[in-house]
């Protein structure tokens, strides 16, 4: 009784919102939002210009709002969803919930950009992030690290992004060899968790000497916290990106206003707020460059992505192969 | 006895309407989601390691935390010693506070840089490996010693004070007080706590990947997440959430039938006093076991994150009045449903098994196929977003409801044992029943039932992150949202907030409802 309601008046309250000014719902990953994520900075930014109002949803994480879109289906109320990544593209699209937003932009991504559906405004790269005071030489690569007693903190490919790009990362850059890295790797590992807070909360108890984490990790400590010696180890295998995307949806009442978005993502009022709210590089330099401190960050020599329409498939494969070395 | 009828009282009506309710919460989501499944489920040998791996930690963690718990009651049972009631709620610190939290307070202790591992390398030894099933007991150990203390705790004060006179009037020692009170009561708590902590265990995900070592500790809550998340396959993860109801079903029925309902018979609920116990050397030590192993991990979460608590953002401040909200909404639903329930079984002749592992069941369910399937069920109707608080405080109460099930059983079983007859007898019935006869009886039950139910709500993360709403959130997801913007710092102050918030609830509930009986 009570629920009907609680429901009945905020359908009144919503309908009373939409008859003053049109609404724009935006889905997104529950960091994204939160007062120290970029949402507060954007939904400001942005509605100083649309004469809208921008309604930010957070749902978990990339995967969990992928879940999200798919169980609401066609009759979601988001017009946007913003938040998925390179690895998640694929299966979103097959949905056929999304709809090309046609728009294009000078993106200064280490790859070039093709898909007319998605659009990026960040972007990464994954790292084994360590402390400088603690560890003077850190492995080159995932053989060195293999063959040292290091231990590390890694997320699990089946409850968080960061586990999957691991996973991706592994089987990119070695293929068929895969399956003896992770099992060389094996008795390196002290635990895996379950998101990406578990691990680097450990690395950062002393539990490990390193944490599966963004070669942008470091950033936050030195600008935030002057704070340096937090550092990404560079791997001679290059490092996988994750490449953060926004879509519109297909059945979205407000398609002016959503591509309008989007056009505003790729804008410099959006790309400035990135690089030290969501800690990650923006999909576009700002005029005023990157903040003080991202040039310390260790530039990869070599960017692996699997495409898109791959990385279904290839994930597959590599969980069963990442089980089968593990749980030997 | 046998002349009295079984009346439908609307006590007994409201009492079958939460069992209904109950029904509903468990069946609905999992219908949906088959309802909504795309390709036919089915389940692989993964899953099934799965499900063994899970039902060998829980049963060895609820063995462990049961075994160690009867001692420790015992010796809180009977001594009198400063600082009693303290401990007593301490003791149920660790039980609310969230995974990622009291793992951390564990690692500080336990783990590869921790205060053991750092003594042990004073004389020349090799820090120690927590990672691993080992690790996982551990967990469990601390987080469920507690509950399983508490629980057994309360059969030892449910003894009544003049059996405990009149056997030392008979010059009973220890081990004929045993014998004739002690054991008695035991078997009938000790499958309930048993149970009850099975089935937590059971459920638990988080605490056994970050402690399990990797894939080999897999949970089925675990293969749920990825049947959801990662594949996307809404049938087998209502499959896997079927299978984890269905073993918590059997253990609470393999329970229940082994566990013998006890009437001691009336006492004049006086203060315990005990004259069968001697030098206390032995309880004073493993008191102060306990107390170390629980006091000390926590210490160290205070120790990290007292410094920042008074310094937080004010949305997390506000996010900590939400969650005190929906603690006290989700305690009033929890204890009323377990009060209706419990009176439910006590009167029932037939099937009273039944109702009583329902109402336990629900802590096998999966949060995130409650919360999926309640979502695909309120979607076409309203806004899931805009219901998230409300559905919270319901699903939270609805999983802390086995506790007070667990308390408030025993205790209406009693009372209705030992005053029922009198009070059927006097023509009492309803309210004034309830007034009279029930509620100084169940005061203590109750109070512990409502501490309990209001300082997990406080604590959980379940449901509240699927239907989050970046304006609406609760403090444990505030902490997870700090954590994400690597405020480890200021995470640890909301950690100790949440710790303090709860442990006031409880003790302010548990606290009104204990009196005299027991300080």
């Amino acid at each position: 009784m009570k629920t009907s309601i609680f429901a009945a008046g905020f359908c009144v309250l919503a309908s009373v919102a939409t008859a003053e000014t049109p609404v724009l719902t935006v889905y997104t990953y529950d960091s994204f939002v939160s007062d120290w994520g970029p949402g507060p900075a954007v939904e400001k930014a942005f509605e100083a210009t649309c004469g809208c109002d921008l309604q930010f949803v957070g749902a978990g994480d990339g995967a969990a709002l992928l879940a999200r879109i798919r169980l609401e289906g066609a009759r979601t109320k988001a017009d946007v969803v913003l938040g998925l990544d390179t690895n998640l593209t694929a299966t979103a699209a097959e949905t056929g919930l999304f709809a090309p937003s046609g728009i294009r932009a000078n993106y200064d991504l280490p790859v070039a950009w093709e898909d007319t559906t998605f659009v990026p405004y960040d972007w990464g790269y994954f790292a084994f992030v360590y402390d400088k005071t603690k560890l003077a030489t850190p492995p080159k690569g995932f053989k060195a690290l293999a063959a040292s007693d290091l231990k590390i903190v890694i997320q699990d490919p089946r409850s968080s992004t960061p586990g999957l790009g691991l996973l991706l990362w592994v089987k990119d850059a070695y293929g068929d060899e895969a399956p003896m890295i992770w099992e060389d790797l094996s008795d390196n590992i002290v635990t895996v968790t379950k998101g990406w807070s578990e691990a680097y909360g450990m690395f950062l108890e002393g539990e490990a000497d390193m944490v599966l984490s963004y070669t942008t990790s470091p950033a936050y400590h030195l600008i935030a916290e002057q704070d340096d010696t937090k550092a990404a180890a560079p791997f001679a295998e290059g490092h996988y990106m994750q490449i953060e995307v926004a879509a519109k949806l297909a059945g979205t009442g407000q398609p002016e206003l959503a591509d309008k978005f989007l056009q505003f993502m790729v804008s410099d009022g959006f790309q400035s707020i990135i690089p030290t709210t969501n800690w990650m590089y923006p999909a576009i330099t700002p005029a005023d460059g990157l903040p003080d401190g991202f040039e310390t960050l260790i530039t990869p020599a070599k960017s692996l992505l699997v495409p898109a329409g791959q990385a279904d498939a290839l994930r597959d494969a590599a969980l069963a192969e990442w089980l089968t070395a593990l749980s030997k | 006895m046998a002349d009295r009828a079984f009346k439908i009282t609307p006590l007994i009506r409201a009492g079958f309407g939460a069992v209904l309710l109950l029904l509903a919460l468990i069946i609905v989501p999992l219908a949906a989601l088959l309802w909504r499944a795309e390709t036919p489920a089915a389940l692989g040998a993964a899953d099934w390691a799965a499900v063994r791996f899970t039902l060998l930690q829980a049963a060895i963690s609820a063995g462990i935390s049961v075994g160690l718990a009867v001692p420790v009651a015992r010796a809180l049972a009977r001594r009198r010693f400063v600082g009693r009631g303290l401990l007593i709620t301490l003791l149920g610190a660790p039980f609310i506070l969230p995974v990622i939290v009291a793992v951390l307070g564990l690692l500080a202790v336990f783990g590869r840089s921790g205060i053991l591992s750092t003594m042990l390398g004073w004389i020349g030894l090799p820090p120690v490996h927590i990672y691993g099933l080992h690790g996982v007991v551990l967990a469990h150990v601390f987080f469920n010693l507690p509950l399983a203390t508490r629980l057994i705790l309360q059969g030892w004060l449910a003894i009544p004070a003049e059996r405990f006179r009149l056997a030392a009037s008979l010059g009973f020692g220890s081990r004929d007080v045993a014998r004739v009170l002690e054991y008695p009561m035991l078997r009938s708590t000790l499958p309930g706590a048993f149970m009850v902590i099975f089935l937590i265990c059971m459920t638990s995900f988080a605490v056994v990947l970050a402690l399990g070592g990797g894939p080999k500790a897999t949970t089925v809550e675990l293969a749920i997440y990825q049947a959801f998340r990662f594949d996307f396959d809404l049938g087998r993860a209502a499959l896997l959430a079927g299978l984890q109801f269905t073993l918590g079903a059997i253990a609470a029925g393999v329970m229940l039938r082994v566990s013998v309902p006890s009437t001691m018979g009336g006492g004049l609920d006086r203060t315990v006093e005990r004259w069968d116990v001697s030098a206390g050397w032995r309880d004073a030590l493993l008191l102060g076991a306990v107390a170390l192993f629980l006091i000390v991990p926590l210490g160290m979460i205070l120790m990290d994150g007292l410094p920042y608590v008074f310094s937080l953002p004010t949305s997390v401040y506000q996010a900590a009045g939400r969650s005190l909200a929906v603690a006290m909404v989700s305690m009033v639903i929890s204890t009323g449903l377990a009060l209706l329930l419990a009176l439910l079984v006590v009167r029932l002749r037939r099937g009273a098994l039944l109702v009583e592992s329902i109402g336990y069941i629900t802590l096998a369910a999966s949060p995130l196929v409650i919360g999926a399937g309640l979502f695909i069920v309120l979607f076409p109707l309203t806004d899931p977003v805009a219901l998230a608080l409300p559905v919270t405080a319901l699903v939270n109460a609805v999983m802390s409801l086995p506790f007070a099930l667990r308390t408030l059983v025993p205790a209406v079983r009693d009372v209705e044992g030992t005053y029922g007859r009198l009070a059927d007898s006097l023509a009492m019935t309803g309210w004034v029943r309830m007034r009279l006869v029930m509620w100084p009886r169940l005061r203590r039950p109750l109070g512990f039932s409502a501490g309990l139910a209001a300082a997990l709500s406080m604590g959980d993360l379940g449901v509240i992150a699927l239907f989050s709403d970046p304006n609406g959130a609760t403090l444990p997801l505030q902490m997870y949202r700090l954590m994400a913007a690597y405020r480890m710092d200021q995470a640890a102050g909301a950690a100790v907030l949440l710790l303090g918030m709860s442990l006031l609830l409880f003790w302010v509930f548990d606290r009104g409802g204990r009196a005299d009986a027991d300080v």
